[in-house]
């Protein structure tokens, strides 16, 4: 056996005690240095992980207008969603969470989100209120939410949401998102 | 696979590498005493480890440290396992640190040409106690916060730099956001940096030199003097080396489990005293060694003192040429060690002597865990923090303030209302239960009316109420006395306690028989007290709602009014015309006495 000269480590030759003992000392301090790490690594990993453990119950419906607020011409108009908001650690009562569109033709009211279900941008009401224009990849809805045009880029349509009349004169909307980029309309959960 | 490691080894040479990493000659064979070294690298893999995945969860910011982690510890799966590792391996660290540092002393490996790698070694451990003292801030409960403000008002006492330092440290001339960002640039990135520098030149170093052998040798890689047959460092040392580590692991696992993970006081908060404030174990002597120095001498102590002993222990090498500079070194390193352990016997000698700081101590435990209450209750945690939770909840606050406003007169229980001897004579009533079933019948007592619980200590021990209870009550026979019990369930009834809601809604009928018989023959309470209306003589506290909350906060804002004492008032301030308590304060009170406040999830 020869004794490596400085600096420690140069010399060339096998580390060669009792090589059978060796392979199984080696075993062993793998295993342990393995054992020693794994509740370190383990809970960091548990941690890191955590967010997929939750999951979102399905919301309630929630005040989002007045009827009267909303024109019975089919022309959308853009609203805030309120609502009581669990931010991790915080709980916050009665804050933005959102916006929809809402649009009132004769009796019916449809509620769409604003979020364009290609990547997730913030939906646009062209200038002439004609159609809907995502401002990041050109896909294009008509005003009904549907995509209109073969070129863009959206794999479905606007997400609607369920919505309700109240007492005569408010709106409700459910609100929710959906999973983007995917045919299906998944709420994210 | 052997193709594919081939060309891999062809294109990165790791082979070459992982045999320099691994083959190293130990002269004299592998040892036990040889693993200080790789089990710090290993406590501090661990601290890398851990402390990426809490920075993940960590928000640096006033309002969000502390719930932040509060999250970690109590909502994440696994998250108070991983804070607990964090935790109790930077104790572990530091205690390898003095065994490597005795180690490396003894065996007398700061000797030449090991010098510039035992200062490595010194900057390296000023490095961890920067990261304890950094880290122990995140938090931003009340221990961090309060324990390492005295770090950061000592550092002011540094001569000329001092004001100035202070101010950057800590980000302003107030504890605030910025104190947290600065803390955690400096615990999460500038001292971790430094810390794998100087690892990296300390592990070269050491590799370089090899293994330190005996005491005063001077045996390096290149002097075969060696009596015992040669080890290697794979895979004899190796399985030392891992086998220590997994101990170390196993015992801060001990520590967790325990413990339950790391604490988590009660968030910081600048307007309560905090007496329980102290810095982690291992900062203890300097805490204890702060108090033999009067003012104006401070600087002395933290400064002066504390920089010499460091210079001499820099200086080790210098000294360890000299004939008998080994023998100093282990004299220093004992007096210093000895040192430390006499000044943090001392500090906890003193602190478990010292009742004020033990029921201060628990204080602060009872207050940890009633936010953890709160924060787990249906509200959560608002915006502003959970230290507005702790100052809206009447369990919190109701003892404070009675302690500070009521206590010079009332007791609770026998206490001041947090629980400690009340120091004034008591001179008015005892409050706890106040209203319910139990006090009033005392206050009905002919033996008890005249005591200190009740009437005792104020001017209305000679009074009608007193005379009547005396000389009245204490001629009923055995039908007035069942009467009269009905009489204190119905007042009773009036104030409406949560806590007695189960027996008023069983008593009902007693309670209605009662109400009647506080405004007619033959007890009448109406002669001196309005009742629904109805008085005779107005002289003593309307009975109408007694005890609600209603007429709890009245007469708390002014017992001088006509509704109550008057002009006959005793003693008794006029808490809110006065401004002494605001609406808010006194409602605490009231909810309090009441023993109505939120229980709470968790």
């Amino acid at each position: 056996m020869s004794h490596p000269r400085l600096p420690a480590g140069e010399g060339t030759s096998d580390p060669s005690p009792p090589a059978r003992r060796g392979f199984l000392a080696g075993i062993a301090a793998i295993a342990a240095a393995g054992v020693a790490f794994l509740a370190p690594v383990w809970s960091g990993i548990r941690v890191a992980l955590d967010p997929l453990g939750r999951t979102r119950q399905d919301p309630d419906l929630v005040p989002v207008a007045s009827l009267a607020a909303l024109p019975a011409d089919g022309v959308p108009r853009k609203f805030r969603i309120l609502a009581d908001k669990i931010d991790a650690w915080n709980t916050h009562v009665n804050v933005p969470v959102g916006a929809v569109y809402l649009r009132r033709t004769g009796d019916t009211i449809e509620a769409l989100n604003v979020v364009c279900p290609h990547a997730g941008c913030f939906v646009n009401l062209a200038p002439d209120r004609s159609r809907f224009v995502c401002p990041c990849h050109k896909s294009s809805f008509s005003l009904d939410g549907a995509v209109n045009d073969p070129a863009s880029p959206s794999p479905r349509d606007m997400d609607a949401l369920d919505v309700e009349v109240r007492d005569g004169d408010q709106i409700w909307v459910r609100f929710r998102n959906f999973l983007p980029g995917r045919a299906e309309k998944l709420p994210v959960a | 696979m052997r193709a594919l490691l081939g060309w891999l080894d062809d294109r990165t040479g790791y082979r070459g590498l992982l045999r320099k990493a691994l083959v190293e000659s130990i002269p004299g064979g592998a040892k036990w005493r040889y693993v200080w070294g790789s089990t710090l690298l290993f406590a501090i893999a661990v601290q890398f480890v851990t402390g990426l995945v809490l920075w993940a969860g960590y928000s640096p910011n006033a309002n969000g440290a502390w719930e932040s982690v509060y999250y970690i510890e109590n909502n994440m799966a696994g998250g108070w396992m991983l804070r607990g590792i964090h935790h109790y391996m930077a104790h572990a660290t530091m205690v390898l640190l003095v065994l490597h540092l005795m180690q490396v002393v003894v065996a007398g490996a700061y000797k030449a040409p090991r010098e510039v790698n035992f200062w490595f070694g010194l900057a390296l451990l000023h490095i961890v106690m920067g990261l304890s003292l950094t880290g122990y801030l995140l938090p931003w409960d009340e221990q961090g916060y309060w324990a390492t403000k005295v770090a950061t008002s000592i550092a002011a006492v540094t001569p000329v730099v001092g004001p100035a330092l202070q101010k950057v440290l800590v980000g302003g001339a107030e504890y605030g956001h910025l104190t947290l960002t600065r803390f955690f640039a400096l615990h999460a990135g500038v001292l971790p940096g430094a810390l794998i520098a100087l690892i990296a030149g300390h592990v070269f170093l050491f590799r370089r030199h090899g293994i330190t052998t005996d005491a005063g040798s001077d045996a390096v890689g290149d002097e075969p003097a060696r009596k015992r047959r040669d080890g290697m460092f794979w895979p004899d040392q190796a399985l030392r080396d891992t086998v220590a580590c997994l101990a170390v692991m196993a015992a801060v696992l001990f520590l967790v489990i325990r413990a339950g993970g790391a604490p988590l006081g009660a968030p910081a908060d600048p307007s309560e005293p905090f007496p329980a404030a102290r810095p982690e174990w291992y900062f203890m002597f300097l805490f204890q060694w702060l108090k033999y120095f009067p003012a104006g001498t401070e600087v002395i102590g933290a400064i002066v003192i504390p920089g010499i002993v460091v210079t001499l222990i820099a200086l080790m090498p210098v000294a360890g040429r000299w004939r008998l500079g080994h023998r100093f070194n282990l004299g220093l390193m004992g007096a210093v060690l000895g040192g430390i352990v006499l000044l943090t016997w001392q500090a906890y000698t003193q602190d478990g002597a010292d009742e004020e700081f033990v029921f201060a101590h628990n204080s602060a435990e009872a207050a940890a865990k009633r936010v953890a209450e709160l924060a787990a209750g249906p509200d959560g945690i608002p915006p502003g923090g959970a230290l507005t939770l702790l100052g809206a909840d009447p369990l919190t606050q109701g003892p404070r303030l009675f302690a500070d406003r009521c206590a010079s007169c009332h007791t609770y229980d026998g206490h001041d209302g947090l629980g400690r001897p009340v120091t004034e004579p008591q001179t008015a009533a005892d409050l706890k239960g106040f209203a319910s079933r139990e006090w009033l019948a005392g206050l009905l007592d002919p033996d008890r009316v005249a005591t200190l619980e009740y009437f005792g200590g104020t001017e209305f021990a000679q009074g009608r109420m007193v005379r009547m209870v005396q000389r009245r009550v204490a001629s009923y026979d055995a039908d007035r006395r069942e009467q009269l019990a009905k009489v204190v369930k119905a007042l009773s009834a009036q104030a409406a306690l949560s806590y007695q809601a189960a027996l008023d809604e069983a008593d009902r009928d007693d309670i209605a028989e009662g109400t009647a018989l506080i405004s007619s023959a033959p007890i009448r309470c109406t002669e001196c007290h309005e009742f629904q209306g109805v008085v005779e003589e107005p002289w003593g506290p309307v009975l109408t709602g007694f005890g609600s909350r209603e007429w709890l906060t009245a007469i708390i804002r002014d017992a001088s009014h006509p509704s109550f004492y008057g002009d006959r008032n005793d003693r008794m301030p006029a808490f809110g015309p006065d401004e002494i308590l605001s609406d808010v304060q006194i409602a605490l009170l009231v909810d309090w006495l009441r023993e109505e406040w939120e229980v709470g999830g968790g």
